[in-house]
């Protein structure tokens, strides 16, 4: 309930733009085989699989409620979000939980990886083909070796009044 | 003492010595602006108090010192000792006025002219010269002032505009005056009791307390410094009680809700370990959690009475106002409740304070003649009841006027005639509290703008409070609130569905009710629509699964068929929800839920359980309007979906009968020609239909339930239905009785040949629409329906049937169908004008007159006098009253014939002549 609760870390989270030159620390996590970030200043906790109360008449992409150390924490699932189907009931999958604006959000991915340190060089605007949902919560594209991780905007990624009218 | 007044010394004591100190502070760091501009707010925070409070003479000493440091302030004053020490002087005499304010609970009398006169001569020191010599003309003070003011005056005058290091050079100059004009100060007190004018005390303490006075102002005097002996007399009241940042309360609150959480979880552990170790100091630990939850609960209480304390005045206004006597009693002021509770609740009880001044008590001449005494009286009473507060406002008037506030209702087409007749008062009473309700017949300076009860109500519920209204006529009123003592933690009932758990705040739930196969409760379906008896009454049921589109996600397998059914109310609107199992109750602390789920009404905030788990609150408030009964009260709307009222004026004949399986049928007996025992033996086969052979005829018989089979032998009762020289008969397993009932039809069933639902005779009874079994029979008769009719050109006459009530629509077009007519029904007379601006014709218009909006006689004005393609079409009013003066009053507004409602051959016979005359015409 009360903001002072939280580590001082995620109010200065806010700024997640790129400035080129120097590098930016991400966390990394897979859904779908696709490698995505958050940049490491927003993420509060990483959690296993965790028991969740569904709510029902929510929208599709909100799994539910669950409790982390006293604090109510909605998840979301990412997967629904990206407009992919949902994860298989026998992989159990992992949570990133973030901030936004004093409310917990637990976004269930399917792997969590580790932190990773980017230089922004290999930092890149989303292309302008990329599916309009994705483009939607991303802010861009690193090229990684051997593969591309899709940097996503927590806020855009948890606001749903755009999802709604559909 | 007064709490008001005892309140004021508590805090100006305490900014007093705070005051101290910053003077103190200021007068080392004289640049401090921070520090000056918090000394300003303090005195002018005394200033405004005591001007609030009526103590002149203290006010008077404060404005003084608040000038002066204004100027100080505005940086047109230097700050230096001696002005620091006057404005402690100052300071020094508001202690001491406090000080016999405190044991007399009045100020002395007296006034404090000299110091203020230096105070303004100091504030003055650097304004015009003009004003100057005007003072000490205005004052009569000892000489050594004057002096001051002549010490100033003098450059002042000369030079007209000094710099501010003129203006200290000469403070600095002139030290002797500032300790010398102390001396009168300390002598004035000892002559005021003489010249007291601006206070008149009644209480017989004033002599003492004047005496008292010259001490502690002679000793504030003499110690030039800072007189701090008056000040170190600490304040009883003072003492008793400390001031917390409300901030600090809450949040001492919500760590003891975590912490009575985590007590919860922890002793649900204990539970399931049968020995442990832990379990002893657990004990202990929930002990000293609940006590101590209580005690911070306690910080946050404050008594109803600060809520009331503004009534007296507000009801000794009013009754000068509305020329009325009025005695408020106030009982139960002591009873204690949230601080955030009672902050809510303030203005809805002013308002309704109000309101029973206003509307509810009689002026006194009408009391007399109503036998009561002049002097209306308004209690108010407080007090707990288990776990709530329940706050009373009762009046001695005339109590709730229900014609007036049915006649608004028709009004504000809120709701029908039709509707209002079939409400109970209670339900009628409700109207009151919807937007935009008023009966005062004039808007006064009190009451009756149309804002309030409704206000009052959404406060109130807002608080997961309930409202409930009691009215007599002629004896008075009662409204009756209910509120939970805390908002911070409710007590909740757990329950179960399709899987997931639900907390259901205990304030709003009733009763429980177990229904099972072998229990005496068992729910019955109307068309699907669950149903439950309760005690004599019908209790519509809400399934949660349903409305929560819950799907049985863990297999589905139910193993007993037994339903929990929690008794909800919410206003006055009782509705159950069907729940798999019942858990325990719980004391809970609401969480909102995250802001993207706020849109959904269900759910009023989320829970974090003593196993851990996290729970959604159910809202019993949005499940009643997602069920559609509070749509009727909430809006006008046509399409409540739930309840359906309907009725006429008196009570009607009503035949009951039983067929098939299920609830006992009814259908009015005006429509039944005659009850009939059939021998079955008679029964012949027709066209692939039964029939018999009556009287003369060959009369169709139709079941009722489409799977009867029908025996060879015996008899079989049937209800005849007959129209002109046609009939029907209507198969029945058994005719049951005739009652005189009201019939009130709710849940209106989508079946076929079902009206709805009402209670008849105290059982849920289903009421067979006749009109659905004579198209069944009749459209063989005719070999033609309502589509074919189009063919025919026009070979069907088009009746245009205006009526707001679903159950005359749903009665009357097939029975105005079967007569050969083509019928068009529309709900209102807008949507008939509409038809008519949409160039669609008829043969006939049959209009009810009682319909909300525009009545049937201002929609025949319409159409008559509008020179519309319609101004010649025959019109044919149906009525409930037909009167003569109804029947004059529809000539008049243009009616060709008036017939009244459930006259079934009346209206045939109407609707034939007046259309053999219309062609007679052409």
């Amino acid at each position: 309930m009360s903001n002072a609760k939280l580590p001082a870390t995620t109010k200065k989270s806010k700024g997640d733009e790129i400035i080129s030159g120097g590098s930016q620390d991400y966390v990394t996590m897979t859904i779908a085989d696709q490698l995505f970030g958050i940049p490491v200043l927003q993420v509060q906790d990483v959690l296993g699989h965790q028991r969740i109360t569904r709510i029902p008449l929510a929208p599709p992409e909100v799994a539910g409620s669950l409790n982390l150390r006293g604090r109510i924490v909605t998840a979301i699932d990412v997967r629904l979000r990206l407009g992919l189907t949902s994860r298989p009931k026998d992989k159990p999958g992992m949570s990133i939980v973030v901030d936004l604006r004093g409310e917990l959000y637990s976004l269930m991915v399917d792997s969590v990886g580790e932190v990773l340190s980017l230089s922004n060089d290999d930092f890149e605007r989303n292309p302008a083909t990329l599916d309009p949902r994705w483009r939607e919560v991303s802010t861009g594209i690193y090229r990684l070796n051997g593969q591309l991780m899709v940097v996503l905007d927590v806020p855009r990624l948890l606001n749903f009044t755009t999802m709604e009218a559909a | 003492m007064d709490d008001l007044l005892s309140e004021f010394l508590t805090e100006t004591n305490e900014n007093l010595s705070v005051l101290d100190v910053e003077l103190v502070r200021l007068e080392q760091n004289p640049n401090n602006p921070e520090l000056l501009s918090n000394i300003f707010r303090l005195v002018h925070t005394i200033k405004g108090t005591c001007g609030f409070l009526g103590l002149p003479r203290l006010e008077k000493v404060a404005h003084a010192s608040e000038n002066v440091l204004g100027k100080f302030r505005d940086g047109e004053l230097t700050i230096n000792p001696e002005a620091v020490s006057l404005i402690l002087q100052a300071l020094d005499t508001i202690k001491s006025l406090l000080a016999v304010l405190e044991a007399t609970e009045a100020e002395p009398p007296g006034d404090d002219l000299p110091l203020i006169e230096r105070l303004n001569l100091c504030a003055e020191g650097k304004l015009g010269a003009g004003a100057a010599p005007a003072k000490p003309a205005a004052a009569p003070v000892p000489p050594p002032a004057p002096a001051v003011a002549a010490a100033e005056e003098v450059p002042v005058s000369s030079s007209g505009n000094l710099t501010l290091d003129e203006l200290e050079a000469i403070w600095n100059a002139t030290p002797g005056p500032t300790s010398t004009a102390l001396a009168p100060v300390a002598a004035e007190p000892a002559e005021e009791p003489a010249p007291s004018h601006d206070l008149v005390v009644s209480d017989p303490d004033p002599v003492p307390a004047a005496a008292k006075m010259p001490a502690p102002a002679a000793e504030a005097a003499s110690g030039a410094g800072a007189g701090g002996e008056a000040a170190t007399k600490e304040s009883a009241v003072a003492a008793q009680t400390i001031r917390v940042n409300v901030d600090l309360l809450e949040n001492l609150m919500t760590m003891v809700s975590e912490l009575v959480l985590t007590r919860n979880q922890l002793l649900q552990i204990l539970r399931s370990q049968k020995e442990s170790e832990f379990a002893a100091p657990l004990q202990r630990l929930n002990h000293v959690t609940s006590e101590l939850q209580e005690g911070v609960m306690k910080t946050r209480m404050q008594p109803i009475g600060n809520a009331w304390a503004k009534l007296p005045r507000l009801v000794r206004d009013l009754s000068h106002e509305l020329g009325k006597k009025i005695d408020l009693q106030m009982l139960g002021a002591d009873t204690e409740l949230d601080r955030q509770v009672l902050e809510l609740i303030k203005d809805p009880l002013t308002h309704m304070v109000r309101n029973s001044a206003d509307h509810g008590l009689e002026v006194p001449a009408d009391r007399v003649r109503a036998g009561k005494s002049e002097t209306g009286r308004i209690t108010l009473n407080a007090y707990h009841e288990g776990g709530h507060i329940i706050i009373e406002i009762q009046d001695d008037g005339k109590g709730l006027a229900i014609d007036r506030i049915k006649q608004k209702a028709i009004q504000n087409g809120m709701a029908s005639e039709g509707e209002l007749a079939a409400m109970s008062d209670q339900q009628i009473i409700q109207f009151i509290m919807k937007p935009g309700f008023s009966t005062a017949a004039k808007v006064t300076n009190v009451s009756g703008r149309g804002v309030g009860m409704d206000v009052v109500k959404t406060n109130i519920e807002k608080i997961g409070g309930t409202i409930e209204i009691k009215s007599q006529q002629g004896k008075g009123s009662t409204f009756v609130i209910k509120i939970p003592l805390t908002l911070a933690i409710v007590s909740a009932l757990i329950v179960e569905c399709a899987g997931e758990r639900f907390a259901i705040p205990q304030i709003s739930v009733v009763e429980l009710v177990r229904a099972a196969a072998d229990s005496e409760h068992t729910i019955e379906r109307l068309k699907g629509t669950p149903v439950l008896r309760l005690r004599n009454r019908l209790l519509p049921l809400v399934s949660l699964q349903e409305l929560l589109r819950l799907d049985d996600q863990e297999g589905g397998e139910k193993k007993t068929d037994e339903t929990f059914i929690v008794v909800t109310q919410v206003g006055t609107y009782t509705f159950g929800i069907m729940v798999d199992r019942v858990f325990d109750t719980e004391e809970i602390v609401v969480k909102p839920v995250a802001p993207i789920l706020r849109h959904i009404e269900m759910f009023s905030g989320n829970t974090i359980l003593g196993d851990g788990s996290v729970i959604m609150i159910l809202d019993p408030n949005g499940i009643a309007s997602a069920t559609g009964e509070m749509a009727m009260g909430e809006t006008a709307s046509k399409e409540a979906t739930s309840v359906q009222a309907t009725r006429q004026e008196d009570k009607m004949a009503l035949l009951l009968f039983r067929a098939g399986a299920g609830a006992p049928k009814a259908v009015p007996l005006s429509l039944v020609a005659r009850l009939e025992d059939v021998d079955l033996g008679s029964v012949e086969s027709s066209n692939g239909m039964p029939v018999v052979q009556y009287r003369g005829k060959l009369m169709p018989l139709v079941p009722i339930d489409p799977g009867f089979m029908m025996g060879q032998e015996g008899r079989q009762p049937v209800l005849v239905f007959a129209d002109g020289d046609r009939s029907m008969g209507l198969i029945v397993d058994e005719i049951v009785d005739i009652v005189e009932e009201r019939l009130v039809v709710q849940l209106t069933a989508d079946r076929p040949g079902l009206m709805g639902s009402a209670i008849i005779a105290g059982k849920a009874t289903d009421v067979i629409d006749a009109g659905f079994f004579l198209t069944q029979a009749y459209k063989d008769w005719f070999g033609s329906s309502s589509t074919d009719a189009y063919e025919e050109e026009r070979a069907l006459q088009r009746v245009l049937l205006v009526d707001d009530s679903p159950f005359f629509r749903n009665l009357l077009t097939p029975l105005l169908s079967v007569a050969g007519y083509d019928v068009t029904a529309v709900e209102n007379a807008n949507e008939a004008l509409a038809l008519c601006e949409a160039g669609e014709d008829f043969d006939v218009i049959v209009s009810d007159i009682e319909m909300p909006g525009m009545s049937g006689f201002d929609f025949a004005e319409a159409v008559r006098q509008g020179g519309t393609r319609w101004s010649a079409t025959p019109m044919v009013a149906l009525s409930s009253h037909a009167s003569p003066r109804d029947l004059d009053r529809g000539r008049q507004a243009g009616f060709t014939d008036y017939v009244a409602k459930f006259d079934r051959d009346a209206l045939l016979y109407a609707l034939q002549q007046t259309l053999s005359e219309q062609k007679g015409a052409a």
